[in-house]
């Protein structure tokens, strides 16, 4: 499959409500379905807030039911057609909690979860205070699709540099990023500054390595904190071609073709090069041990 | 041969914070919907309209949020007020279309003050402060309303402000707004000139200003403020360009009022302690 249809839904949660929310979700699959689609992306924490603090623990969810929730909303909208959904959440695993994603492929009436990844860099500073709550993801795996090889970040994971470097280097062509972003910045130009640094973070990523990076904000105001949306896809050359507004629930959509990942690597052979180099770098006796 | 030589462009780092106003004033009506609205299903506000530009700011942020008819000015003179006080707050709900009332509170401050003759002017202020406060929650109870709150974030970093009085309402817009950044933003709202050029005042007494009781100006407190918050020394501002005398009145009012941005300190005895471990967000 060249082309892939994909739908980003940005999410205006209510605060804890998650099957309320999860109700909302089957609203919003009625209305992607009724269009080509083939990849539905949602945010961080898409169902229940971002901000729980100790209410994590009464909403955190097993990977597999939360997965069967997501595939149930889906089926008894859109029955016996064939869709992958990625969406954040509180993960408990056996007592163990993490910010997670989960992609999930349903083909046949029947869902599948690819992947779940657990978020590795949890913000705990300022505002933020997530590994108060959280424990650390230690994995980054890409993992294969029909679409082709991907890789999930969450949110702080795409700030590191070396994050989407790695995935890229592994193997992944498409880089997905459910994120919660609370904006910040009124002195700059027309938008928050941290909408700005958001954008440009994507875009060089995309552009640096020739992947293509669909990225889903949450939206609405938690406890003064707004998150800024902005949901985006990016192209392999680094362009943005579909954007969505800081504010408010929406959904973004736009066919990707996968052959522009070729052509941008062709045009700009960085990641090839990277391959080359990584191994040097890497072995750098003057790297930190601690 | 000389080669022309290009540095960087400095910004003046004694400047007080910028702002975009139409940024800013789309975001914090999002805020106001979305925190009385969604949040809380209230589609009403109260707002204590002194006359000043902070007050003013945030009425016109609720009537572009809620709608004018939506929102109630209150009017809270004391004996003592001054009576343009009462005619600029007038300014407001007449340009705006708000709701307007106006509940003197001298009866109800003389009520207590007779049995405190020897009460200072602070202690009079605060006891006035409480008051209004009193006033705003019970008009919002009585229309169904949420008061907002109308506190800058200067006032609120310098402690100039009644502890639980001012601070209170539980939406509040321009709390994270320096009061330099409230001027411009009110003049992108088009909040009337005189409110926004008069000196600001408690209105406490007769010829009081803000500044004069704070011993800076508010544009000069914000840089000071805003590059104390970002981490820098007072020998690393008095060495940047700013007064280290003045320097010294910010931080020392910032570093002596911690507890007023605080709820009571309350003692803590169990593994359940609220706010230390039973931790939920205000919104959940």
């Amino acid at each position: 499959m060249d082309v892939v249809n994909v739908a980003i839904v940005q999410t205006k949660p209510r605060k804890g409500k998650y099957r309320e929310n999860l109700r909302d979700l089957r609203d919003v699959f009625s209305q992607t379905g009724a269009d080509p689609v083939d990849l539905i992306v949602l945010p961080e924490a898409a169902l229940t807030g971002y901000f729980l603090e100790g209410a994590v623990y009464e909403l955190a969810l097993d990977s597999d039911r939360f997965a069967a929730d997501l595939a149930a909303a889906w089926l008894e909208t859109n029955p016996g057609k064939d869709v992958d959904v990625v969406c954040g959440f509180y993960e408990n695993c056996e007592g163990t909690y993490y910010n997670s994603a989960v992609y999930l492929e349903i083909s046949g009436g029947k869902a599948n979860v690819k992947h779940v990844h657990r978020k590795m860099f949890l913000p705990t500073y300022g505002v933020f205070d997530e590994e108060r709550f959280l424990s650390r993801g230690r994995h980054l795996e890409t993992f294969e699709t029909r679409f082709g090889r991907m890789a999930m970040l969450i949110c702080e994971d795409c700030w590191h540099a070396i994050v989407p470097t790695l995935a890229a280097v592994k193997g992944a062509r498409i880089l997905i990023v459910p994120s919660a972003a609370p904006g910040r910045g009124i002195d700059d130009g027309g938008e928050l500054t941290s909408i700005t640094r958001w954008r440009g973070i994507l875009e060089a990523i995309a552009a640096e390595h020739g992947v293509y990076l669909l990225y889903a904000g949450l939206a609405g105001f938690e406890g003064g904190k707004g998150m800024t949306g902005s949901s985006r896809i990016v192209d392999p050359h680094g362009r943005t071609i579909v954007e969505a507004p800081a504010l408010g629930a929406q959904i973004i959509r736009a066919p990707i073709d996968l052959r522009e990942i070729d052509l941008a690597r062709a045009t700009l052979p960085l990641l090839g090069d990277l391959h080359a180099v990584l191994p040097d770098l890497l072995a750098d006796e003057e790297l930190p041990r601690r | 041969m000389k080669l022309p030589v290009i540095e960087p462009r400095r910004g003046d780092f004694t400047q007080a914070p910028a702002i975009n106003p139409e940024l800013t004033a789309q975001w914090l009506e999002a805020f106001l919907r979305d925190e009385l609205i969604a949040g809380r299903s209230i589609e009403r506000a109260v707002v204590g309209l002194s006359g000043g530009v902070d007050s003013a700011v945030t009425a016109y942020l609720c009537a572009r949020a809620l709608g004018a008819k939506n929102v109630y000015g209150v009017r809270m003179p004391f004996k003592h007020s001054s009576p343009s006080s009462l005619s600029d707050a007038h300014l407001v709900t007449e340009a705006l279309g708000i709701n307007e009332s106006t509940i003197d509170i001298t009866a109800a401050a003389d009520g207590y003050l007779q049995f405190e003759p020897d009460a200072d002017a602070r202690r009079r202020g605060n006891v006035l402060a409480r008051l209004r406060m009193l006033v705003l929650f019970d008009q919002s109870a009585k229309l169904g309303a949420l008061p907002v709150g109308t506190g800058n974030k200067t006032e609120r970093l310098l402690g100039y402000f009644t502890w639980h009085a001012d601070d209170s309402p539980p939406v509040n817009p321009i709390g994270d707004l320096y009061k330099s950044q409230v001027w411009k933003l009110a003049e992108y709202l088009g909040v009337p000139q005189p409110l926004i050029e008069k000196a600001p005042s408690a209105d406490l007494e007769a010829n009081q200003t803000d500044e004069g009781d704070l011993g800076i100006t508010y544009v000069k407190a914000d840089a000071i403020l805003s590059r104390i918050l970002e981490g820098y020394t007072n020998d690393q501002l008095a060495g940047r360009g700013f007064d280290r005398s003045e320097v010294e009145i910010v931080r020392k009012r910032l570093d002596s009022t911690h507890w007023k941005r605080h709820l009571p300190t309350t003692a803590m005895l169990s593994n359940t302690a609220i706010n230390e471990f039973y931790l939920r967000p205000v919104d959940f």
